[in-house]
């Protein structure tokens, strides 16, 4: 089976008065019809790398990478225009916190019915059917009423169902979530990700979860990757989490409390043992 | 005697009324967790405690004194919030000198530049972060900048809204060393804010549930370790907290 998605040797640097800082320093990846998940702590570039694929980084962000393709489609190459074809209908990203990134002036409805519109020309009625079906898929359970409402009469677990909802309508093929649920609360977070979950695999697309909680990614994906400072330190099967062996990936292990929490002290992460790699 | 002693407390915000009745009694040297959802009122029990939520009624009294309702210097002296973000909590044109003398200047309090040392000291901070600025610190150095501050004037009761919350898990680790050994070293009260219950397990003795500005449970930690709240809502929280923990183990 060929991959759906190929990267190799991703570099994104940017100009600082001390010359060029490379943030992500040579990665390298495959994806299939699968759930990749990317971990690591601020600064370990790993929404770099997910924006990258999506050409999201401007001038004077520098990207560069030997390979990066999409079903066969090199989009190194890919013109601002032909980019424009490809966000959204085909590769859709999720962002962080629905409060900054759904359009204040604009319902709900209007803003689903726009990402589907841009892609495909479809009768007014059917757009509408579309939004509803949607809106009930990521679980709202009073689609009319939601769908007329504006960003900000919505709580941000609602909000971050409809951000799903309008990257999910015109059904991508790959799907990237940055941080899809660190601005809502625990019980919500589950709810959000199962939505997730579910509408990836019925759908069978591919998923690449950019997140800093390493057991929540277990949870959710299939493959796991580990970057820190810029490079792929670890690459593991989600369910082999616990046997990972890099310094680092042990270190986040182990730093982390647990509820039945016996140590008196929690391990820090010796930050010398790997500045090296 | 009790740190902190609420009693039949109701917080309005407006007309908005966000905490229900609260009665809760948190003795001396106690480390007390409020977890709950957003919105279940947790933050402004803090508020009203620290005399930022002016508009209460009921009773809050602090080391046994009755507090009122404005900012009193009195109190605060002996409670003082550490808050959840670090990037905003600290002024960003005064250097971190500066952030921890003000305290100390408010309160007449003389021999500032060796107490300023010797707080630097305690909380793991080196000598050369003194005459900086706010961004030229880490996340992490912030938030220790920022327990500095609290624990300039000596205070007897710390209250903790969220402390690590906006950290990375490694960063967030060497906060919770640093906050369970400043209290074993000064014999301090906490009162924490969170909706991370391991950190709760890890750093505290007993805790309360809340949800709808009320308390639905109050538990001791041990419970929650082994997993056994009487609620079914505090149930829920753990589950969801289970869920999340339960694939990697």
């Amino acid at each position: 089976m060929s991959a759906l998605l190929s990267v190799e040797n991703l570099r994104v640097s940017f100009p600082t008065h001390r010359g060029r800082v490379e943030v992500v320093k040579g990665v390298s990846f495959e994806l299939g019809r699968e759930r990749l998940g990317i971990v690591g702590e601020s600064g370990s570039g790993k929404s770099m790398t997910g924006r990258s694929i999506l050409k999201l980084i401007h001038k004077p962000g520098l990207v560069t990478a030997d390979r990066m393709e999409f079903d066969g489609v090199d989009l190194r190459s890919q013109s601002e225009k032909q980019m424009r074809a490809i966000r959204g209908a085909r590769i859709s990203m999720v962002m962080q916190d629905p409060k900054f990134s759904l359009n204040p002036v604009m319902t709900v409805g209007e803003q689903i019915a726009e990402a589907l519109v841009t892609h495909e020309k479809l009768p007014r009625r059917e757009v509408n059917e579309r939004i509803l079906a949607m809106l009930e898929a990521v679980r709202i359970n009073d689609p009319t009423r939601v769908a007329g409402l504006y960003p900000h009469e919505v709580s941000g677990g609602m909000g971050q169902r409809v951000m799903i909802a309008m990257m999910l309508i015109p059904s991508p093929e790959l799907l990237i979530a940055d941080e899809p649920t660190s601005a809502l609360d625990v019980s919500v977070q589950a709810q959000v990700l199962d939505i997730i979950d579910d509408l990836v695999t019925t759908k069978g697309m591919g998923l690449i979860l950019i997140s800093h909680d390493l057991n929540l990614v277990s949870r959710y994906c299939d493959r796991i990757l580990v970057m820190n400072s810029g490079v792929v330190v670890e690459e593991c099967a989600a369910g082999q989490l616990e046997r990972a062996t890099h310094p680092y990936t042990r270190g986040l292990l182990a730093a982390m409390p647990v509820l039945n929490e016996q140590r008196e002290e929690l391990p820090v992460l010796d930050r010398t043992q790997w500045a090296g790699t | 005697m009790n740190a902190i002693s609420l009693n039949n407390l109701d917080i309005s915000y407006g007309d908005s009324k966000v905490v229900h009745g609260v009665t809760l009694d948190i003795a001396e040297g106690e480390s007390f967790a409020l977890v709950g959802e957003s919105g279940s009122g947790k933050s402004t029990i803090l508020r009203a405690i620290a005399g930022l939520a002016p508009d209460w009624t009921g009773e809050i009294s602090v080391l046994g004194k009755a507090r009122t309702h404005g900012i009193e210097r009195a109190v605060a002296r002996q409670v003082q919030m550490v808050f959840q973000d670090p990037y905003g909590s600290l002024h960003p044109r005064k250097t971190i000198d500066a952030a921890l003398s003000e305290p100390l200047a408010i309160n007449g309090i003389g021999n500032r530049g060796e107490r300023v040392e010797t707080m630097l000291k305690a909380v793991g901070l080196d000598q050369r972060f003194r005459f900086r600025f706010p961004h030229q610190l880490s996340g992490g150095q912030r938030q220790r900048v920022a327990i500095a501050r609290a624990l300039m004037l000596e205070p007897k009761v710390l209250l903790l809204d969220e402390p690590t919350s906006a950290l990375d898990v490694s960063v967030q680790a060497e906060i919770l060393n640093l906050l369970k050994r400043l209290r074993r070293e000064q014999g301090l009260t906490y009162l924490l804010v969170t909706h991370n219950l391991p950190v709760v397990s890890f750093l505290c003795d007993r805790l309360a549930v809340m949800r709808h500005g009320r308390i639905v449970e109050v538990a001791d930690v041990a419970q929650l370790k082994s997993g056994q709240l009487a609620e079914a809502y505090s149930m829920e929280l753990l589950a969801a907290t289970e869920g999340h923990a339960g694939a990697a183990a």
